[in-house]
């Protein structure tokens, strides 16, 4: 598939948003009373940018944004409406955790029970959309929810540690060795699904795709010269070592690098990490082999 | 319960692409607004189209055989590009089984070409919405036509007639004969999808003559004046 650069930003921002709400939630539940309020606020502030930024970026991925309303409506069926659904529902979850906290409004916890159950509901609906889609075997698998959530979870807890050394010293080196945790498990889900993906064998081949069997079956024309949508829209179109490229940024800087640095320096290891997890979607899109590319596979 | 679709005989298609430009034709010229086309007389030329032929060669020279392969919408019984739509601009109808696109409520979001293991949704770059074959919806139920006319221009514009429409629902009808009796088959059955076009295979029309058929068995080479062979089988005279 085509790495589409808006859901790359989406699902990496909302990803490390969400991972930031359920910290924040987790240190109110455990040590929230040595905290002020403000480190809620701010944190929920943070969670906030994220999540708008990442709405803001899905919508280039529409050809008719000022329709966006509509992909709430088919909730019964698709997942790409159900998240439609459930991130503005997150969204006004945090910001009521925030304005509870800012407002001292109380019932901080309760509130962020919903949020962090809503969290979790729009990291399976982010999953499933492309968990959902059978005929790519690379993402119709559970890994692929299981990636979205620990790998958002691991950037979002060393954003977390990076905003606690600057807001709440204290807890900088217990969030930076949760980071540390998660990001380990993010070595062990992701590594899973690439070794998956590397070694999958494909359902469909030229024959089941034209029907005819026989073992060498060459295409002559594609039914058209100068490309199609079909070309362009399910083929990552770059070279072999280009992508290799991309796989040693994902190892580097979604695993060895944070891990290096988040004891440190948490904000740079968070920086490196999201620009990492760009490489990590790009991958995920990239390493997508889609059945239609059969039918495009040359042209004389 | 009805469902239209196309049979396309591959053993009669000669891929003259008849079918490709009467298609855009119709559909460019529609009130659905016109198929665009990018650089049409430059470099790249490329755009929309509901239905393409691709060529393929089968087998290695000289045991090879070129196939001319018109693919469309398939029309799925089971269609992977509609539940996913988070919109409902995707959908099949119920009436005729045709699976279409409500262009007034596509966001353009591109996850139903996704869904498609056949690729044969197309996102229009002028419009900004997902495109697809309609069956020529509006002109198979257009009363105004004469009867006989009222089918996809596709169809209509095969020279050699390579493709039929009808219901595939009704065992009786020309589609559902051809099927059942020249071997039609789906794409990609893996794929589940359960397609209502199907595709009929090539095929080579042979008549199996066994060697004593080409003689007379009660008196061969006497009457009919072939040289005599003895390895021919004994006739019933020389057995009596």
């Amino acid at each position: 598939m085509r790495p589409a650069f808006s859901v790359l930003f989406l699902t990496t921002l909302i990803g490390a948003g969400q991972g930031l709400f359920i910290t924040l939630f987790f240190v109110e539940l455990l040590a929230g009373s040595s905290l002020s309020a403000g480190f809620f606020v701010g944190g929920s502030f943070l969670a906030l940018v994220l999540l708008g930024l990442g709405g803001i970026s899905s919508v280039f991925h529409l050809g008719h944004p000022e329709r966006a309303w509509r992909a709430m409506t088919m909730w019964r069926t698709s997942w790409l409406a159900r998240e439609g659904i459930a991130l503005p529902a997150f969204i006004a979850a945090v910001f009521a955790y925030g304005v509870a906290h800012w407002l001292n409004l109380g019932y901080t916890l309760v509130i962020g029970v919903v949020g962090v159950v809503l969290a979790i509901v729009l990291f399976v609906c982010t999953g499933m959309i492309y968990g959902a889609i059978k005929v790519l075997k690379e993402w119709a698998h559970p890994l692929t929810i299981v990636n979205f959530i620990v790998l958002g979870c691991a950037s979002g807890t060393t954003l977390a540690a990076a905003y606690a050394s600057f807001a709440a010293p204290e807890l900088t080196i217990t969030l930076a060795q949760a980071a540390f945790a998660l990001t380990v498990l993010g070595v062990v889900t992701r590594v899973s699904s690439l070794w998956r993906n590397a070694t999958l064998r494909p359902t469909s081949t030229l024959q089941t795709a034209i029907g005819i069997r026989h073992p060498r079956i060459v295409q002559k024309s594609q039914g058209s010269m100068g490309g199609s949508y079909n070309t362009r829209e399910f083929f990552h179109g770059k070279s072999a070592s280009f992508v290799r490229g991309i796989l040693v940024m994902l190892v580097l800087g979604v695993f060895v690098l944070p891990l290096a640095l988040v004891m440190v320096l948490p904000l740079l290891a968070f920086i490196v990490q999201y620009l990492g997890l760009l490489a990590e979607r790009w991958y995920f899109f990239a390493e997508a082999q889609h059945p239609q590319n059969l039918y495009y596979q040359g042209k004389s | 319960m009805t469902q239209l679709a196309l049979v396309i005989d591959l053993n009669v298609c000669v891929g003259c692409h008849a079918c490709v430009t009467n298609c855009k034709q119709w559909n460019t010229s529609g009130a659905a607004g016109a198929l665009v086309d990018c650089n049409p007389y430059e470099q790249d030329p490329n755009g929309t189209f509901f239905n393409r032929v691709q060529t393929f060669e089968v087998g290695e020279f000289p045991q090879t055989e070129t196939v001319h392969f018109p693919k469309s919408c398939l029309h799925c019984e089971d269609p992977a590009c509609v539940p996913v739509c988070p919109t409902g601009a995707s959908y099949k109808r119920k009436e005729d089984g045709i699976v279409l696109v409500d262009y007034d409520k596509c966001i353009g979001c591109k996850y139903c070409s996704w869904a498609c293991p056949y690729g044969v949704r197309e996102f229009d770059e002028q419009r900004k919405v997902m495109t697809k074959c309609t069956l020529c919806v509006d002109r198979i139920y257009d009363e105004s036509l004469p009867e006989e006319r009222r089918k996809p221009s596709c169809v209509l514009a095969c020279p050699p007639g390579a493709r039929l429409f009808g219901d595939v629902h009704d065992p009786d009808s020309e589609v559902s004969v051809a099927i059942r009796e020249r071997g039609g088959y789906t794409l990609m059955p893996e794929a589940n999808t359960k397609p209502a076009n199907h595709y009929l295979p090539r095929r080579k029309t042979t008549v199996t003559v066994r060697s004593d058929e080409l003689y007379r068995s009660d008196n061969p080479h006497k009457i009919d004046g072939a040289p005599f062979d003895k390895n021919l089988p004994p006739t019933t005279e020389e057995l009596n």
